[in-house]
């Protein structure tokens, strides 16, 4: 027996005129865990389809286990002992745990006697590899990092001894990524191969024994992780050299722009969110609010940008009250100088069947330099377009294109040019870089430093910390809704973890 | 009439025109829950009852009738789904296509063939369904309550008509406890979750739509052997929208269906049944307001009273292999 678990030899596959993997060479070895990065579109993904039987290579060959195998469907995918955990979960929401692990594997045309040996099979995986979840429930009910395991046990459950994850910490918390980690290495050690795909580098390093770079359809380099840095794969991933450490001078107070007092917010079903918080935010500085998804963060900015009624609070914008608790407006707010870029741009942010340039001019197309009397101008908002594209380095460079066939990163980026061209006195910006990619999270950074500058007052929520301490003047900490903490820039990762767990917070308030 | 027998009459009405409605809005139940939508209902019953009037007409076998009905009201369905499933088309166009050209081409052929204006021949004999009897019924007509409902209100029906309620405990049975179900609702929630287990969308898709087919088929027969004589232009007269209601109505589960189907057969019989004859206290209420009944509720119910009616996830959506 050969210690190589799968070897790819000269995959070639196009799309039309899009060349997605050009001539690919890949050995993986058993028992490891298998890196791949590469940017949004660098055809990571168009890799593993083709080894999971959605597509066939136009060239190449696929050796598992010493045999060169043809893998014309999942089905054959699967006879092959591979298994493919996908980043958007194939999972039957309204199905239960148990049904969806043996779809397509059923014993037998009749469901009880299937789901009786299911039950059998799944209780000895759980065992065997220490992954709990209750057969019954059902998948809406579970949370994400829960479904996530459900994938996993789909794929031990048809006996996959490959096991291949697509961005598998997208849609993930840290701490269930870290559980992630955990159950993977586990894996690893009872002796399954692990090709794991991703384009943060941070997550390749902490587990990896290996990464293999692609960049625009080709693997650029392999190496042992031990051996190299993140510095390199970055430089690799992108082409060039990139600044992972964006570099800022000191920040420029000016006057108060915004003021927050009190504000508290609730849900849909009256939990409190947002717990009687209270922050100014000066002209020239970046406020960070850091804390672990669902602390409020989201709450809060949606509060402040008109979205959600406030229960309490005053907010002041520019020294002038917004009615938060009554009738805002979200497009007075923007009148009066505050620009926001939504947490989540696909539903928020962006109208992704629209053309670039349209999603350009969303909720400012009522200005006056947009329209031709009642009808839109179009030549304008072309030109505003293509100014943007320019500025902001959108690709591909085409204001027709509808903007669902951008990558993250460059959907990102209209937005952000949409609301920072504006010129508003106070910006206030949601995950910045959620699914962006490396070249252009250090865009995005540089951007928002050139605005605070500019005298702009920014207001930042992020779930990643090392982007907070990086943009950051100030950073105040949320945990359960309240503010648990001020401290500067440069205080430690530790100090702020544990802020954000609530632990010191709470000495903190009782004082 | 008394009372007692006034209401047994009506009820009796209400199984019989309930149960092309039953067959239609299973047969529906098949499809959508596996992702592809038919507002073709309509036009696959009026088919197939014409295919069934015309063959028993020919052949004067009512058996050979209901196979053409079957055969018919399949090819129209494969029809619906080369258009919705392999061609990834519109299938509400695609329905409505079909509701169009059955609706003129069932006239144009039955005037072609059979020179009736559009008819086909009345059927007697063994050209068409006979009613019946089960055992007893006669023996026990006189028990007094319990008598007339055995045999006035559940004997004396057309064997479609058991078949029909029959249908519904063996669709449920289909759907919840066999590996066919499973995977059929499978694939109306997520249609990628089936094809990365291995399982072929488009044959799946297509077997829900021959299932659909099927039911249609006996929903036409019915129709032109069963509750008539022969075959009318236009007989569904909106039959297969009316399933359709039943079957949102129903939240697109069987049991629900026969119920929602007895609702609207029963505000059917009960127009019948007024026709020209004033309500007590109301006076003359127009027909059309009690044909407009069915909608008027499946309406009403679904704004507030059933909550909301959740439609299988991918349904109406063509599956299309994402990158």
């Amino acid at each position: 027996m050969s210690d190589i678990a799968i070897e790819l030899r000269g995959i070639d596959k196009s799309f039309g005129l899009v060349h997605a993997n050009k001539n690919i060479n890949l050995t993986v070895r058993k028992g490891t865990i298998h890196g791949i990065i590469g940017e949004n579109g660098a055809g990571k993904s168009t890799l593993m389809s083709i080894l999971y039987g959605f597509y066939q290579a136009d060239k190449g060959d696929i050796v598992i286990d010493g045999k060169t195998v043809t893998i014309k469907d999942p089905n054959a995918a699967i006879a092959s002992g591979i298994g493919m955990v996908h980043q958007h979960f194939m999972l039957v929401e309204n199905f239960t745990v148990l049904e969806n692990v043996m779809l397509g594997a059923e014993e037998s045309q009749i469901l009880n006697t299937s789901i009786s040996k299911a039950r059998v099979e799944l209780k000895r995986l759980e065992k065997e590899y220490a992954l709990e979840v209750n057969p019954d429930a059902l998948i809406e009910q579970l949370p994400v990092g829960l479904q996530q395991r459900v994938e996993i046990l789909k794929a031990l459950y048809r006996r996959a001894d490959i096991l291949i994850l697509d961005e598998p910490t997208g849609v993930l918390t840290p701490p269930e990524a870290d559980h992630l980690f955990r159950i993977l290495g586990q894996l690893k050690d009872q002796g399954k191969t692990i090709i794991f795909i991703t384009h943060k580098l941070r997550e390749i390093m902490a587990i990896t024994d290996e990464v293999s770079v692609m960049r625009r359809g080709e693997m650029v380099a392999t190496r042992k992780t031990k051996e190299t840095s993140v510095e390199e794969l970055a430089e690799l991933m992108v082409g060039r050299r990139v600044l992972l450490r964006v570099e800022k001078g000191a920040a420029n107070l000016g006057e108060v722009k915004l003021s927050v007092e009190n504000l508290t917010v609730r849900d849909g079903r009256g939990v409190t969110m947002v717990d009687n918080v209270s922050f100014n935010l000066r002209a020239g500085e970046i406020v960070g609010i850091a804390g672990v998804a669902g602390n409020g963060q989201s709450e809060l900015l949606e509060a402040i940008s008109g979205i959600r009624r406030a229960v309490g609070g005053k907010v002041l914008l520019n020294g002038k009250p917004i009615d938060v608790t009554g009738h805002v407006d979200p497009r007075e707010l923007r009148d009066r100088g505050l620009g926001h870029v939504p947490e989540d741009r696909h539903h928020v942010g962006l109208v992704l069947k629209f053309e670039e340039a349209e999603n350009g001019i969303l909720g400012y197309h009522h200005e006056k330099r947009f329209l031709n009397g009642v009808f839109l101008n179009t030549k304008a908002i072309q030109a505003d377009a293509e100014e943007k594209i320019k500025k902001y380095d959108i690709r591909p460079p085409n204001p027709r294109l509808k903007t669902a066939n951008f990558s993250g990163g460059n959907q990102q980026k209209i937005v952000l040019a949409r609301e920072m061209e504006r010129g508003p006195d106070v910006l206030i910006i949601g995950q910045p870089t959620r699914g962006v990619d490396v070249g252009a999270i250090e865009f995005i950074h540089k951007r928002i430093i050139e605005m605070r500058d500019q005298g702009m007052a920014v207001l930042l929520v992020s779930v990643e910390l090392d982007e907070i301490r990086a943009l950051s003047d100030r950073i105040i900490v949320m945990f359960a809704g309240r503010v648990v903490g001020e401290r500067d820039p440069d205080a430690t990762e530790g100090e702020l973890g544990l802020l954000m767990a609530g632990v010191e917070g709470r000495k903190e308030a009782a004082e | 009439m008394d009372l007692f027998h006034t209401i047994i009459a009506i009820l009796e009405s209400t199984i019989r025109v309930s149960v092309p409605l039953i067959f239609a809005a299973l047969a529906g139940l098949f499809t959508e829950r596996a992702g592809v939508f038919d507002i073709g209902l309509e036009g696959k019953m009026l088919g197939a009852a014409f295919a069934a009037g015309a063959v028993a007409a020919v052949t004067g076998n009512v058996m050979m009738g209901l196979l053409a009905a079957v055969l018919i009201s399949v090819l129209l369905s494969l029809v619906h789904g080369y258009a919705s499933i392999t061609q990834r088309g519109s299938q509400i166009v695609s329905g409505v296509a079909i509701n169009f050209i059955v609706a003129g081409s069932t006239v144009i052929l039955g005037e072609a063939w059979f020179r009736q204006g559009g008819r086909t021949p009345a059927l007697s004999g063994d050209a068409r369904f006979q009613t019946v009897t089960l055992p007893f019924a006669d023996a026990v007509r006189d028990v007094p309550f319990l008598g007339p409902i055995y045999s006035e209100l559940l004997s004396g029906h057309f064997i479609l008509t058991y078949v029909a309620f029959a249908l519904v405990p063996f669709s449920w049975w289909i759907l919840y406890r066999t590996r066919f179900g499973l995977r059929l609702r499978a694939v109306g929630e997520n249609p990628s979750a089936v094809d990365t287990a291995g399982i072929s969308v488009i044959w799946l898709r297509y077997r829900a739509v021959i299932c659909c087919g099927i039911l249609c088929g006996f929903a036409g027969a019915y129709l032109s052997l069963a509750m008539s004589a022969g075959f009318v232009k236009g007989m569904t007269a909106g039959k297969g929208y009316i399933a359709l209601a039943a079957l949102i109505f129903a939240k697109w589960r069987p049991v629900n269906i026969m119920l929602a189907c007895l609702l609207f057969g029963f505000l059917d019989a009960f127009a019948i049944r007024l026709q020209g004859n004033p309500l007590p206290l109301i006076g003359q209420v127009p027909v059309q307001l009690m044909q407009a009944l069915p909608y008027i509720l499946t309406v009403i119910l679904l704004a507030g009273f059933i909550g909301k009616a959740i439609p299988p996830k991918a349904g109406g959506v063509p599956y299309v292999k994402e990158r």
